[in-house]
């Protein structure tokens, strides 16, 4: 059992299931990034960071969102969508690093000064859904709230 | 033996860490004190929540784990390599150490540096802070430094014989520590020094958080690598074994040089600016680094379990009942055993974090501090509280004044962290952020941001919190209580940190020089880092100011 040279059995089994098992959890991010489209942010470079917020609707139950974070509020403070819209979310800081995750959604990004994040999502949950600064930004933190109100 | 004219360094290096962590723990309970809306302010006698948190951060997460590591590395690699450290240079480390952290305390506790630990940028801290906190990392390199030549002239001395084991793995941590705090060292003396002092207009905000991910994964590496060393080279001995394989031990540490770096962009995951493949060779790098710790969980199972059946242990299972968990005479093996029992949610939840698109559900939510209280403030933590009262104890030639209330630390420890940990998992999955006051907003009745879905989460981490807090202050007692007990030169003088010899003492060369891995280390940060780091400076971002 004991051998003073080479590496016995029992462990080599050992690290060939562990590696496996890595393997088996990265099978699955693999088929939920490709074949469910369940990813991250990227870079993108099309919109510069801009100053104003805005929410512009593209077609009926289309949306593009211009979110600015700031000490400590988001512009536009509130937004309104009907059930079901796809809103595309563009969010950059004005100040200093914030955090942008939307309620119930999976929505959830970092908000940098100077470059611009971005995420699509759908919203078929009706309700009013808090905006979250997550991210420490100074003495009025835990008063950074935005709303997205989604009617039925 | 551990070096007589490292004695009194590695006390200091031991105890005022210790010192400090009475208030980073207060604050610690403090923290889910406000969150569950007990304290409904800004500050709590005179101490803000976020100045708190920010201490609670550098105490417990940088100061007392980079002391302790040095502290530890003193003592495991003048053991092992006989005598072979520089006082003088050893000393140099300390009093740089002692100096940055007095030097960064000042501006955190006057309310200057409310950045917390991450002091992410364009948020601005004193100088001072700054400056305190090179100091303390310079120090502990020149520690590290410290034990390079005597261990040249030990592997020169020994050309036969392997490298203790416990002397591998403090290296293995410092070679890595050594390697992730150079970009950060960058970001900090570079991009954050120059401009809090007003010499520069701002920051490159997307290039400093670069910067600091690199480091910020490593460094748990860093923490947990002295309890892995406790874990492969005391516990088994303290079980009343061996360890089960050396080789494993050996490659377990070369792994974890390789593997602890490239892939920081984990902690990055909901950002802009880094695209998402980048993002994904990182997620697949940090699975592989959760291989050498589920090869550590088999080998100290295994050697915790041959431990178990040499002292009359049978069975499948039964045989846990025969591991000293209660034995007072042993009683730093429940601050180990604990610690891997802790570590085992500690590791399923990280596995959840480095899981890329899962990260959107979970990232800067509570379930994150959830997560690493049962890494940083579970197995090592432990192991920390353990072997500083051991060894402090030890140097000084004392006993343990009350050992029963020594082994009933850890149990209530681990009881409070999981309590802590489920309410802040829940919280976390309903959406609760960390790092917020919230007894001020979202967990005031009276508040229009009312959450009446995170009370219980709250309540529950609070409770949780309070049972930590509890045993912090029995660990106290003991430690107290032990120091003022008396002193026995004889016993000082005998005292040495216990040696696991191995069961299987296999012989591959491959896994006993430390060239290669390093180098294999060095290409994988190339490999993963050069990329974004591209992207990011070729994208020119704006110096931000706040």
């Amino acid at each position: 059992m004991s051998n003073a040279r080479g590496i016995p059995q029992v462990e080599k089994k050992v690290l060939v299931a562990s590696l496996l098992f890595a393997g088996a959890m990265l099978a699955l991010i693999a088929y939920a990034a490709i074949r469910l489209g369940i990813s991250v942010p990227t870079c993108i470079t099309n919109v510069k960071p801009f100053e104003e917020g805005q929410l512009i609707r593209v077609a009926p139950g289309r949306y593009e969102a211009h979110m600015v974070a700031k000490k400590w509020s988001f512009l536009p403070s509130s937004i309104k969508v009907e059930r079901g819209s796809v809103v595309d979310f563009y969010v950059t800081s004005k100040d200093i690093v914030h955090g942008f995750m939307i309620d119930g959604t999976e929505v959830n990004l970092m908000a940098l000064p100077g470059v611009v994040n971005y995420i699509q999502t759908r919203f078929d949950k009706p309700g009013k859904h808090q905006i979250l600064c997550h991210e420490y930004c100074g003495t009025g933190h835990h008063d950074m709230v935005g709303f997205v109100e989604v009617t039925p | 033996m551990i070096q007589k004219n490292l004695r009194a360094i590695i006390l200091v290096e031991l105890l005022l860490p210790l010192a400090l962590l009475l208030f980073g723990a207060y604050h610690g309970v403090l923290q889910v004190l406000y969150r569950a809306g007990v304290i409904q302010d800004l500050e709590f006698l005179g101490i803000n929540y976020y100045r708190g948190l920010t201490a609670h951060g550098v105490i417990n997460a940088i100061v007392l784990t980079t002391f302790f590591g040095v502290a530890f590395g003193n003592a495991v690699i003048s053991q092992q390599l006989k005598q072979s450290v520089s006082a003088g240079a050893a000393l140099a480390g300390a009093a740089l150490m002692v100096l940055g952290t007095l030097i960064a305390a000042g501006p955190i506790f006057a309310g200057k540096a409310d950045v917390l630990y991450t002091f992410y940028a364009p948020m601005r801290a004193h100088p001072l802070f700054y400056i305190g906190v090179v100091l303390l990392v310079v120090g502990s390199w020149v520690s590290f430094w410290a034990w390079i030549p005597g261990y040249l002239r030990w592997r020169k001395e020994h050309p036969a014989q392997k490298t203790p084991l416990g002397a591998v793995g403090i290296f293995t941590a410092f070679i890595i520590w050594q390697m992730c705090t150079l970009p950060v060292a960058y970001e900090v003396i570079v991009q954050l020094i120059p401009w809090s002092l007003g010499w520069t207009s701002g920051v490159n905000v997307v290039l400093s958080r670069l910067l600091f991910w690199f480091f910020g994964h490593p460094l748990v590496y860093f923490w947990l690598l002295p309890t892995y060393v406790m874990y492969y080279t005391m516990m088994p001995r303290l079980a009343g074994g061996k360890l089960y394989s050396d080789f494993y031990g050996r490659l377990v540490f070369m792994a974890f040089i390789v593997l602890s770096s490239p892939l920081g962009l984990h902690h990055q995951f909901t950002e802009p600016a880094i695209s998402s493949g980048y993002k994904a060779l990182h997620a697949v790098l940090t699975f592989l680094v959760a291989v050498p710790s589920l090869v550590t969980a088999f080998t100290l199972a295994a050697s915790l379990e041959y431990g178990a059946r040499q002292n009359g242990g049978r069975g499948l299972f039964a045989w846990w009942g025969k591991l000293p968990h209660f034995d007072k005479e042993r009683w730093l093996f429940p601050y180990l055993f604990l610690g891997l029992v802790i570590f085992i949610l500690g590791g399923i939840t990280g596995i959840v974090n480095a899981s890329y698109s899962m990260s959107s559900l979970v990232h800067n939510t509570s379930w994150i501090p959830a997560h690493f209280h049962l890494t940083v403030a579970g197995p090592v933590f432990l192991a920390i509280l353990g072997m500083s009262l051991y060894l402090s104890l030890g140097l000084l030639g004392k006993k343990c004044a009350a050992p029963r209330m020594a082994v009933a630390v850890p149990y209530v420890w681990t009881l409070g962290v999981f309590i802590f940990s489920a309410g802040l998992f829940y919280g976390g999955l309903h959406g609760s952020p960390r790092r917020t006051n919230l007894g001020i907003s979202f967990l005031d009745p009276t508040s229009n941001l009312y959450r009446p879905d995170w009370v219980i989460g709250e309540y529950v981490g609070a409770a949780g919190g309070i049972v930590m807090g509890l045993a912090v202050l029995l660990f106290f007692y003991v430690l107290v209580r032990s120091l003022a007990s008396a002193r026995s030169t004889e016993l000082a003088d005998s005292f040495a940190l216990p040696e696991s010899e191995p069961y299987h003492d296999e012989d591959v060369k491959a896994v006993r020089n430390f060239k290669p891995w390093v180098v294999a280390g060095i290409v994988a940060i190339l490999i993963s880092y050069v990329p974004p780091l591209v992207q990011v400076l070729g994208a020119n971002y704006p110096l931000v100011s706040e």
